[in-house]
């Protein structure tokens, strides 16, 4: 288990220096100069040669590249164009938050899925399943943004029950920090719901055909038994799969949702960087996205081997 | 009871706090919501709009302009020039401390001064580049000696440049992270992208006039959610309400709308020089005049927003005496076909206009469109990316293009870049050593009336050239609640809160 943990990380490696490779490319390949994002109305050629000089954006692309990669190996992202500040203690600041957000929405989520989804498959054909399957389409369908404003007309300025938008710490006010993450982790939880409530649907209806479980009933086991214990384990795999794909998804729901409920976290930062050309923040942000993305890739193929016997062979 | 009922009530119970009190994070004292979040919170290096807001309750500045821009004391009590206007003398206030202790004084004016025209980083060099030296004559007199007389200098003072910071804490602290001036209230916290935070400065030497212990300023940049958490009590004002957002405020009891035409305008540019201006639009004066005679900015105006911006002609607000008294030109289809016809151009014409990928912006673009079709026109909308757009503009890469600015005090600020040939801003290429002359010789007069006279003759010849146009000036809007007295709105989009209270 060890040694592929170690194979794993090490294949890990080349991956993240294409992706650096690939946004630093694709950064450089926007139109938009940073300098004159920066500089906004003050633009007089002293200040903007000034400006490209200071944060060394007058040298040659590769040599930019060199220098941040240089940065990143003895742990130092370089800072903000905008603001100055260091892009780790940036990335500090923000990842708590919408690794919160993460957590809550994928925790609704998966309490909503899951359980929709297996009952679906169980009474497939039924009101019920016809049901699910139409909330479902219907969650994947609605754009996370309007059902943002729309929760904040109801319930914010309707209603007067939650705050419109904003974010609380949680170390400093952890009810307020709630009451701020409800409505944002609801709609991106509203949708990743429906899509893993059509999967586990499939993956149950496919195990629930398989003849160890005709068996099993044959058996005399009760139905819950043999839905939980024998179709639910087995159907859990490609689950797994999709709640570390759905991770990506997640990252995408925050960029839109956190703009809407101005959430100071990981997804506002990057969209305001990309459009201020922001280039250091905008690297660092995805560098940190892409160690995540390999990290739970690991973890979904680690559960694969507690979850599956079979595989424990194969690793 | 049943076992569902139980866990309903049980899942009630653990809601109820939740959604007990609305608002947001329970800070005393104001809150206002901004449109995007502040850059540098040093007066040297800011280059934001919003950054301006905040310094109006954080850094004192020299001299301060009133709703109809007239200048009045702050921290210099006078402000006269010397017969050859080449030397500005300030009398200063006294009794003045900056936040932290220090006092305020000559040398502090000469710190902050020659800090901006010198340090590296700083962004108001341009600004006062016409000061050779600061010369201290006594604690609370100081003389501004110039290298070239300068008549936009005494506005300069009312803003960044003329924000003064304690020469002490910012020679050895972190003025970006922690800046301190001698406004009413003292910086306290930063969390970028959620909220600043600035406390009471009790010994502020007219701290009767301020009534809030705590001013909360948080960035929200999409103005239904700004607006949203005005109504849901999480905010008590906002600043750049949008214009057809006035109506729903309006309609809330619990609300009041707040506006003032503002300093800023809307243009057009027409590329006259390069590449790009190889048409009869860039090429002809005849073929551009015709596009601007088929705009109606009346309709523009009615059309985009609900008829709360003020059609204007010229760069040199309503508010200012600078204005010139003209009226808006309307409409002439007519007019404008005969102009193409002199011109010898064949209707249609297509036109390239790049406009910026605001809601407002496309809008504007999609009426002038439908326009100037009437009068001969294929006009063609690129829409771009705002970063885009400005290196576009900047590298000459455009027909038309429609550039807002958020404007400036003094007239010389509106106009003087965008059309002298060197003009920094001046993305047409337009070169008239005419227009020079005259915008650089209004500089060196300090006589109101005969500046004004100067920008008059410049304005008509630009008129005439046209590589530029001017649509509307923008009100500054503002939302808050009615428990907010006291606010009175400035062209300048500042938020004063001299003088303002809001009701328990």
């Amino acid at each position: 288990m060890l040694s592929f943990i170690a194979r794993r990380l090490a294949l890990a490696i080349p991956t993240l220096v294409l992706v650096s490779l690939f946004t630093f490319s694709l950064q450089k390949l926007l139109p938009g100069d940073p300098v004159l994002a920066l500089a906004g109305e003050e633009r007089s050629p002293e200040t903007l040669a000034m400006l490209r000089h200071k944060y060394h954006l007058d040298d040659p692309a590769p040599v930019q590249y060199l220098h941040w990669i240089g940065g990143v190996l003895h742990g130092d992202l370089g800072v903000s164009l905008k603001t100055e500040q260091p892009v780790t203690q940036m990335i500090g600041q923000k990842l708590p938050i919408t690794v919160e957000l993460a957590v809550l929405a994928m925790g609704i989520a998966l309490l909503i899925g899951i359980p929709a989804g297996v009952i679906a498959a169980v009474r497939k054909g039924t009101a019920t399943d016809l049901a699910a399957n139409v909330v479902a389409l219907a969650g994947i369908s609605v754009p996370s943004f309007w059902l943002g404003v729309l929760m904040i007309l109801l319930f914010a300025v309707k209603l007067h029950w939650l705050p419109a938008s904003g974010f609380a710490p949680l170390w400093e006010d952890p009810l307020q920090n709630l009451r701020t993450l409800l409505m944002p982790s609801l709609v991106i939880g509203a949708a990743l719901s429906a899509s893993l409530m059509r999967h586990t649907r499939g993956a149950m209806l496919a195990v629930l055909r398989a003849d160890y479980i005709r068996t099993a009933r044959a058996k005399g086991l009760l139905s819950p038994a043999v839905i939980l214990k024998h179709a639910f384990r087995n159907a859990l795999v490609p689950i797994v799969t999709l709640v570390t794909l759905l991770f990506g998804e997640l990252i995408g729901g925050a960029v839109l949702t956190e703009q809407v409920f101005t959430i100071p976290g990981f997804g506002k930062m990057i969209v305001d960087a990309v459009f201020t050309r922001d280039y250091a923040v905008v690297q660092g942000v995805v560098l940190c996205v892409a160690c995540a993305f390999v990290g739970l890739n690991l973890l979904a193929d680690v559960l694969y081997v507690l979850i599956n016997p079979r595989m424990r062979a194969s690793s | 009871m049943t076992k569902t009922t139980g866990l309903s009530l049980a899942a009630l119970l653990l809601a109820a706090p939740l959604l007990g009190a609305h608002g947001a994070a329970a800070a005393p004292g104001l809150r206002i919501g901004l449109q995007e979040d502040p850059d540098f919170l040093d007066p040297a290096r800011a280059r934001s709009y919003v950054s301006r807001i905040v310094f109006a309750s954080l850094c004192d500045k020299l001299i301060d302009t009133t709703p109809d821009l007239k200048f009045v004391p702050q921290l210099a009590l006078s402000w006269t020039w010397s017969a050859d206007n080449k030397t500005l003398t300030l009398k200063l206030r006294p009794g003045v401390t900056f936040q932290d202790g220090e006092p305020f004084d000559a040398e502090a004016v000469k710190f902050n001064l020659d800090r901006y025209r010198t340090m590296p980083e700083s962004l108001r060099k341009s600004e006062i580049a016409s000061i050779d030296h600061v010369d201290v004559v006594d604690p609370l007199t100081v003389n501004l000696v110039l290298k070239q007389p300068d008549a936009a200098l005494v506005a300069q003072l009312t803003d960044r440049s003329g924000m003064m910071m304690a020469p002490k804490a910012t020679a050895t602290g972190n003025p970006t992270a922690n800046p301190v001036c001698s406004g009413p209230f003292t910086f306290t916290e930063r969390v970028a992208q959620d909220r600043i935070v600035l406390d009471r400065f009790a010994n502020y030497w007219n701290a009767g006039a301020y009534h809030f212990d705590r001013v909360t300023f948080m960035p929200i940049p999409d103005t239904t959610v700004r607006l949203a958490n005005l109504q849901s009590g999480g905010l008590d004002m906002i600043e750049r309400m949008a214009a057809t957002d006035v109506k729903t405020a309006q309609a809330d009891p619990k609300l009041q709308v707040l506006s003032i035409p503002g300093l800023g305008f809307m243009t057009l540019e027409f590329n006259v020089t390069g590449d790009n201006a190889k048409t009869p639009l860039g090429q002809d004066k005849r073929v551009r005049q015709a596009f601007d005679l088929a705009i109606d900015r009346d309709a523009l105006n009615g059309a985009v927003y609900e008829g709360r911006f003020t059609p204007g002609y010229q760069p040199f607000a309503p508010a200012s005496p600078y204005h010139l008294e003209q009226p808006v030109p309307g409409r002439d289809v007519d007019k404008a076909k005969a102009l193409l016809k002199a011109a010898g151009v064949t209707a249609p014409l297509t036109v390239k206009m790049t406009v910026a990928n605001s809601t407002d912006a496309q809008q504007l673009g999609q009426v002038i469109q439908a326009m100037v079709a009437e009068a001969g026109f294929d006009l063609q909308l690129q829409t771009t990316e705002f970063a885009t757009l400005l290196s576009q503009n900047g590298a000459g890469n455009f027909q038309t293009t429609m550039v807002a600015w958020s404007g400036r005090v003094d007239p010389d600020g509106n106009i003087h870049q965008f059309v002298t040939c060197k003009g920094g801003l001046n993305d047409m290429k337009y070169c008239n050593p005419e227009v020079d002359a005259l915008l650089n010789g209004a500089r060196g007069v300090t006589d109101p009336a005969e500046r004004k006279a100067k920008y008059a003759a410049a304005m008509k010849i630009v008129e005439d050239d046209k590589p530029i146009t001017y649509l509307d000036f923008e009100p500054r809007i503002f939302g808050a609640t009615k428990a907010l007295h006291g606010f009175v709105p400035h062209p300048d989009g500042m938020i004063r809160l001299q003088n303002v209270t809001l009701d328990k």
